[in-house]
């Protein structure tokens, strides 16, 4: 029974007995709360896979139309713009900044876009022509953009969330397959070392008194011999008394009785 | 756990791995940034038909692993398609890796490495 199983390296005493139970009812209370948070993530997670679906396929089309203003600029322009736009980047105007969201005590970062007010890279890009296609243009992308960054923080969350759960998972399969287990273990063997104790004691007990009922039998029957012996000889004294008695000579002699 | 705020705390760019057209798009919508010379590091790369593997592989190292100012990385789906096994191997939140398609080639939510995952985790 004690010897089937893992179990924590204690001394079995009453103390670690109390330990253990201490222990075993805390991993079963933090098993029950983990529990409850992986589910509370898990009911948190189809929301989030339901949004990047979405995202994802609005994402499409924006591109698509995007793609479309770029051709538009290439046409009016009437030549490829893209070497001078590479050529010209210098400083990002549009950048993102993380703030976080609070699920179920797990921070859930989330990027928010933002344009810096810095110089315009591209003030010369379609100044000849196309100006206004390429302004177009860049308020597509800016919008396209936009979509990306709110499908990135999506995406972003999604991992940390799955990275969480998984986490949380392991948790709770560890406390219920390994910790509990191992503590039930080692409860059941300082039991049955305690109960071995137990009988240890009474045994000994037993024995002792075992013992001392015979030393005491053995005294008896020693008291009773020298009480025999003494009773015989206690005849052999009344005999000698007798002889002594008469040293006043007056048995005949009634005691006087007031 | 979840990532502590110094791990995205300074992550402000976006960065783009495309073609031509993509990375135009991209960098008229102002994500284009190139960091103080002398390093002079763009943060995004151009990939047409005569760019080597190991070049769009050590564009995605540099983007994911070394620079820490990455918020958001942006690669053409068919780009992505010719290091994918580097995009799969990819599951760090930071910078978020994100699957985007071209003029020439639509998006396949099939293909995506994300949207694997997300089917995987709910046995779709």
């Amino acid at each position: 029974m004690s010897g089937s199983g893992a179990r924590e390296a204690v001394f079995p005493t009453r103390q670690s007995l109390g330990l253990m139970k201490t222990k075993l009812k805390g991993a079963q209370i933090g098993h029950d709360l983990l529990k409850r948070k992986s589910e509370a993530l898990t009911n948190h997670s189809p929301e989030i896979t339901r949004r990047i679906d979405e995202a994802k396929r609005k994402m499409g089309r924006v591109m698509q139309i995007a793609a479309f203003s770029l051709a538009e600029v290439t046409y009016a322009v009437g030549g490829d713009i893209g070497y001078q736009v590479q050529e010209s980047a210098k400083q990002a105007r549009f950048r993102v900044r993380t703030k976080q969201e609070n699920v179920s005590g797990v921070f859930l970062p989330q990027f928010e876009s933002y344009t810096s007010d810095s110089a315009n890279d591209f003030a010369l890009t379609g100044l000849g022509k196309g100006g206004q296609q390429v302004q177009r243009s860049r308020e597509t992308y800016a919008r396209a953009v936009e979509t990306l960054v709110e499908l990135a923080s999506l995406q972003t969350a999604f991992v940390i969330l799955d990275e969480v759960i998984k986490v949380v998972n392991r948790r709770v399969n560890a406390i219920e397959h390994v910790i509990i287990p191992r503590t039930e273990n080692t409860i059941k063997y300082i039991n049955s070392e305690l109960d071995e104790l137990d009988r240890e004691e009474f045994y000994r007990l037993k024995k002792v008194s075992g013992k001392k009922q015979r030393d005491a039998a053995e005294a008896d029957a020693e008291r009773e011999a020298s009480k025999k012996d003494a009773e015989a000889e206690g005849k052999g004294n009344a005999a000698a008394e007798a002889e002594t008695q008469d040293l006043f000579g007056d048995e005949e002699n009634q005691d006087v009785i007031f | 756990m979840s990532a502590s705020t110094a791990a995205y705390k300074d992550r402000q760019f976006l960065a783009v791995i495309g073609d031509e057209d993509t990375v135009t798009g991209m960098l008229l919508a102002g994500v284009g940034h190139v960091t103080q010379p002398p390093d002079s590091q763009k943060n995004f790369l151009v990939v047409d038909a005569k760019t080597q593997n190991a070049d769009i592989e050590a564009a995605f190292d540099r983007f994911t692993q070394e620079r820490k100012d990455i918020a958001i990385l942006l690669i053409n789906q068919h780009i992505a398609e010719r290091i994918r096994h580097r995009v799969e191997m990819y599951t760090a939140a930071f910078p978020s890796l994100l699957e985007i398609p071209s003029k020439d080639h639509p998006y396949d939510p099939d293909k995506d490495s994300v949207l694997k995952r997300v089917r995987r985790l709910f046995g779709e």
